[in-house]
This record gives C-alpha cells, sequence and structure tokens, in this order.
C-alpha cells in the first residue's frame, strides 16, 4: 500500500479535482432542537458545504447503493400476451468524500450477500461498481461500538483513505484510479515521522471509544439464550416500527411488488426496502405468521445481524455505526440488548 | 497541473469483478402458456404449464423438491413447487390454492394466459442418493405437492428402489389431493394409506391424525434404520410430530426430509423474506434433512 501525506489547504484541491463528478459528501442537512447540526449524504457542489469532519450521518451511504424503491423490471401488455424489460444500464459515476469506516465496512459485508453469491444483484453491482469512495477516520461518538466489531478500520473497499495527524493529512491509497487523482494536488511522501504521528492519532483515536460490546462467543450465548426473558423485555418497548433497519447502513431485506398502470398498457416490478421489525415480515401464504410477536421479530433481527451472518460468512452483519440506537424511538440500543442477553447467560450459570 | 480527471478514470475503479451474464441471470424470466386448468379439491387447482421457447422446453429441468417463481406482471410473483415429474423438463405442473393476490387472479384465469417462469430454485430431495433403500413417503394437506414430483420420479424408476411407502393424511376426505392416482401408485406395488381427521358418509378408511397413521405403520413390524428413507411434507405442526417418531423409531435424522414452507420475494437469497438463522429457505432450501433442521432456530 502506498502512503502520502498533504497540506490541509489541499482538501479543497482534491475536492475540486474530484467534483467534476457527481459528488456526494456529508453535509448539514437539519440542525436538531438541541442545536446539534444533523449531517446527511448529499450531492455538494460547493466545498463550503461539505462537512468533511463531521460526526457521523444520520443516515448512511446506503440509500445510493439500495434506494428505498427501485423500478427492477417494467412490462408492456398486449392482450394475452407481455414483454418484459430489466434495464442493467450502468449508473453515472459517484464520487463518496468522507466515509467513515464504519460505512466503507458496511459496503464491503454488503458485497458478500449481493455481489459474492449465486445469484448477483445487478441493481447493487451496478451502482457499487461506479463509486470512487474518499474514506475518511472518524471521531468516536458515544453511542458508537464499531471498534467491538472490528470496523473501526478498512483494509478495502475504498480508493482514498484520509486521517487527521494535526497539521497534515495522512492518506493511504488503494487503487490506481486514487494515485491518478492525487496528482491534481500537491503531496508529499510519507516519512516515518508521519506513520509515527499517524499511529499515535490511532491510538488516541481508540481511546475515545466509551461504547463497548462483548462479542466473545456471541454466536453461542445466543443459541444459548434463545428461549431468554429479555428478548420479551426488548419486545415489548419494541415498537416494531422498522427505524433500526431504515437508518443501518447494512439492512438490506425487501419486498417486491406488482403495480399496473391505469390504461392496463403497461405494468412494472417494483422493489421496496423492508424491515424485518415489520408485522407481516414472516407471514405467510394463508396468512401464517412464523414471527407474530413484537419480541420474536426483534430478536430474529439480532440473531441475524450476530449469529446467522456470522455462521454464513465468518463476520457479523453490524458494523456499530450505532445509528439504529440513537434512531429508535424506544431508546433500544444494541449494546444494551447483547448485554442483557450476556448477563442472563451468566445469571443462568 | 491538469485538475481535470476524466470520467473513464472514475470508471475504472472498479474493484469488483463480475460476468455479465452472471448478473442477467438475476431478473431474467422465461415466457410461459398455461395449457390446462383442472380443478384439484376446494380452492386448489392444478396448472399445467408449458415454456413457450422451444429451446427453453427441451433443456429446461428440475429435481424434485425445487421451487419456480412464477409472476403474472401487474398482478404478482410468488413461489410455487413443481408437484410434477422431472422427466417431463418444460411441461410443469403446478398446484395452487387460491389464497392471495396471485393465487386468486389465477383462480379466475383461463388457459392461454402467458406467464413469467424463473428458476428452478432450491435444494431437492436426494433421490440418486436414495437408491436401493427404503423409501417412506408422508404428507399432510398440501404437503403432497412438492412430494409428488419425487413419488412419480420413483415411480419412473421403480426397479432402483425397494420397499415403497406413502402415507397421507388431510382433514376430511374431499381435500385428499390426487386421490384419484392413488390406485395407479397402488398398482405400481406402492403401498398407499390414507388416515383423514373429518370422515364424510362414504368414508370407509381410516380416522385421525397423520400420527396414528405414521404411529400405526410402524407398529406393523416395520423397523427403520439406515436402509429406510423418508421424505415428510406437511404443515410445521407435523413436522416436529412425525420427525420425532421417526426418529425414536431408529431412522438417523440425515435420512428424513423435509420441504419448509416460506413466502419468498426473490428465490436468490437477496430480500431476506425467508431467512432462518444463517439459511435462505431459497436457497440453502426448501428440502432440509431433519438434522439441518433442528438445528436452526425457528424452522418448524
Amino acid at each position: 500500500m502506498l502512503f502520502c501525506v498533504f497540506a490541509k489547504s489541499e482538501l479543497r484541491h482534491l475536492f475540486e479535482v474530484l467534483s467534476y463528478n457527481c459528488l456526494v459528501g456529508p453535509t448539514v442537512k437539519e440542525t436538531s432542537p438541541e442545536s446539534w447540526p444533523l449531517y446527511a449524504y448529499e450531492q455538494v457542489f460547493d466545498f463550503a458545504d461539505l462537512a468533511f469532519e463531521h460526526t457521523t450521518t444520520s443516515h448512511s451511504p446506503k440509500k445510493y447503493f439500495l434506494p428505498h424503491r427501485l423500478t427492477m423490471a417494467s412490462y408492456a401488455l398486449n392482450d394475452q400476451s407481455w414483454r418484459k424489460e430489466v434495464h442493467f444500464t450502468p449508473e453515472t459515476p459517484v464520487v463518496f468524500f468522507g466515509m467513515h469506516a464504519c460505512d466503507i465496512n458496511a459496503l464491503n459485508r454488503l458485497d458478500k450477500v449481493l455481489l459474492d453469491s449465486t445469484y448477483p444483484n445487478p441493481f447493487y453491482a451496478a451502482r457499487r461498481r461506479n463509486t470512487f469512495i474518499v474514506g475518511t477516520s472518524c471521531s468516536p461518538q458515544p453511542f458508537c461500538f464499531c471498534e467491538s466489531m472490528d470496523c473501526e478500520t478498512v483494509l478495502h473497499g475504498c480508493d482514498l483513505f484520509i486521517t487527521d495527524i494535526g497539521e497534515l493529512y495522512f492518506c493511504e491509497i488503494r487503487s490506481s484510479a486514487a494515485y491518478q487523482v492525487l496528482q491534481g494536488i500537491s503531496t508529499k511522501e510519507a516519512k516515518s515521522e508521519h506513520h509515527a504521528l499517524f499511529i499515535q492519532a490511532a491510538k488516541k483515536r481508540k481511546a475515545q471509544f466509551t461504547s463497548q460490546m462483548d462479542t466473545t462467543d456471541l454466536v453461542m450465548i445466543l443459541d444459548m439464550e434463545f428461549q431468554a426473558e429479555v428478548w420479551h423485555e426488548w419486545g415489548r418497548r419494541c415498537l416494531s416500527c422498522g427505524t433500526c433497519a431504515s437508518v443501518c447502513p447494512t439492512c438490506y431485506c425487501y419486498g417486491t411488488e406488482q403495480l399496473i398502470d391505469l390504461t392496463l398498457g403497461s405494468a412494472r416490478k417494483e422493489m421496496r426496502l423492508y424491515s424485518c421489525n415489520l408485522v407481516d415480515f414472516a407471514e405467510v401464504a394463508g396468512g401464517f405468521n412464523f414471527r407474530p410477536e413484537s419480541a420474536t421479530r426483534l430478536k430474529y433481527r439480532y440473531y441475524h445481524k450476530h449469529r446467522g451472518f456470522v455462521e454464513a460468512f465468518e463476520e457479523s452483519l453490524c458494523v456499530g455505526c450505532g445509528r439504529c440506537g440513537q434512531a429508535c424511538l424506544a431508546d433500544i440500543a444494541p449494546v444494551d440488548v447483547i448485554a442483557s442477553v450476556r448477563r442472563e447467560a451468566e445469571e443462568d450459570g | 497541473m491538469d485538475r481535470n480527471v476524466p470520467v473513464v478514470d472514475i470508471l475504472a475503479a472498479d474493484h469488483i469483478h463480475r460476468r455479465k451474464s452472471d448478473l442477467m441471470r438475476y431478473e431474467y424470466c422465461h415466457e410461459a402458456e398455461i395449457t390446462s386448468i383442472s380443478p384439484l379439491i376446494d380452492s386448489v387447482k392444478l396448472y399445467r404449464i408449458r415454456l413457450l421457447d422451444p429451446a427453453v422446453h427441451s433443456t429446461f429441468s428440475f429435481v424434485p423438491g425445487q421451487f419456480v417463481m412464477l409472476e403474472v406482471p401487474g398482478i404478482g410473483e410468488a413461489p410455487f413447487s413443481i408437484s410434477s415429474s422431472p422427466s417431463r423438463r418444460g411441461d410443469l405442473e403446478l398446484c395452487i390454492r387460491s389464497v392471495g393476490t396471485l393465487t386468486s387472479f389465477l383462480a379466475r384465469c383461463e388457459r392461454g394466459l402467458r406467464v413469467g417462469i424463473s428458476g428452478p430454485f432450491g435444494t431437492s430431495y436426494p433421490l440418486e442418493r436414495m437408491k436401493g433403500s427404503n423409501m417412506l413417503f408422508i404428507a399432510g394437506g398440501l404437503g403432497t405437492v412438492p412430494l409428488r414430483s419425487a413419488l412419480l420420479a420413483v415411480l419412473e424408476n421403480r426397479s432402483r428402489y425397494a420397499r415403497v411407502d406413502f402415507l397421507c393424511g388431510a382433514k376430511n376426505p374431499a381435500f385428499l389431493l390426487f386421490a384419484d392416482e392413488y390406485e395407479s401408485w397402488r398398482n405400481t406395488d406402492i403401498g398407499v394409506q390414507c388416515i383423514v381427521d373429518e370422515p364424510d358418509e362414504g368414508w370407509s378408511g381410516q380416522v385421525g391424525m397423520i400420527t396414528s397413521l405414521v404411529d400405526q405403520f410402524l407398529s406393523s413390524g416395520i423397523s427403520l434404520s439406515d436402509t429406510w428413507y423418508a421424505i415428510v411434507c406437511g404443515p410445521p405442526v407435523m413436522f416436529k410430530a412425525v420427525c420425532s417418531t421417526l426418529l425414536a423409531a431408529g431412522l438417523p435424522m440425515h435420512h428424513m426430509f423435509v420441504s419448509l414452507e416460506r413466502r419468498m420475494h426473490c428465490g436468490k437469497g437477496k430480500c431476506c423474506r425467508c431467512n432462518v438463522g444463517s439459511t435462505y429457505t431459497c436457497l440453502d432450501g426448501p428440502v432440509f434433512d431433519f438434522w439441518s433442521v433442528v438445528n436452526l432456530k425457528e424452522a418448524i
């Protein structure tokens, strides 16, 4: 891997070099009632609008890869016969400028199920293929626990990764395209003193994580505590609203629906992102529901993230961004849920 | 210094390499026509579907236990088990009960309707591995649908299997699926026994639940061992009861196969609607051996 450093003033130039493409980055979208800035990934036209050193965005960049609604196919209807047309056209290239490690890791994990599988999802592939990602190190927030999920750093999935080392930015170059882009700004080769500053910055950041999730033997503990009372306690609080899945960078469950136009001359098949917390998620023909209670649906979500995905892909589907806990109207945070399950397992003993 | 980086360079930032043919498999469907519709029992009809492309018709193949996704534009898409023999290739038989939007539409439609068929998807009953063994088919209600495909495959290769028994349970005699075929199955040296829960006046057979029929079958001096295979299909509550009985009678868990039902929206392991634990019913199932199911929370 190649490393370089550049002056902080050069970030504007890097922005300008890349802004010849559609550039999406964190911006201040709203202000909370408590006067905190609320960040969102939006298309940015002016460097002044970019919030490069943001805390965390309310929503993940998932919407650019898995839109909430997507037309998968269209049909031309003609009496008894019809013709289906699926558009696998490549998407316009998008540059993501300032993505945190947890969100890049989220895309890497989505790749496993949406690309590296028997049936790759072409709609996701078209969007994922044409991206250039500039990652940036974050400042840990009280609610995020990405360190516990091994997601506070990235080894692949982005083109550039920029870390603040005081006077300079330390830059990891991870693709040939990134190397070419850096020719447009003034950079210097990273020396040993820069390496030392990078390591110090990483150490300092690591020490700032306050929220932890103990994942030791979590797969087994979740199996052992399948009937635990705590699931019912959390289930009683859960509103089954699906907000957690909406803000989660890795929730990819969806439903499809067929829609026919009023003229009866055409129809389309739409995909809509869904949530396993919604009441009809596991309903089958005839109305039988495999997970009718709120508690079983909440439990399933944790099982899918922390057990099922680990068994299938050897890592958790949760990246520890903490957005679900922050957005939850019932104050259900994954760190608390897993801690309570572990506690019950220990008390059983 | 030229800061105008051409768009093509960003397009080259491609760390995900995939063959286009792989991607094209995702939303592809075969054009098909419903060639006949026969009512079977109350609200259940048998649809014969022919794949229209001659090349696809002759090459389309499936194995018993697999399912296809059937779509009608503007109405819906749903998974259906194939209940015809695998030797029929491009002519499929789907047994469909009218319960939802798509199935109600199909119940009202006439032959000649053009539909889309994608698949086949999922795992199958390992009939090759079962050769030379005794076969026990146990069906409850609509469970006969996927099981019939396996049974027909066994019938067509009868000499390759030892003893074959088919036990079937239904709510009442009018709900026994494919009852008109039982006689021809019996003529091919297959033991066919039925039981109903609510008999009518004309019923002279056995009365009770499918578990009673299984108990009775086992008490007739049959000793289950690894020379037997069981294929069980029915409502979830039936799996636990029947498979526990078979296990207690000496049949190993990896010699019992069940077919799980879930509402699937894609059939490709992406929508997660059929996800159970670490498995997708559409990719890792719908056919599972009982050992796998025992290890899956909320599977049955």
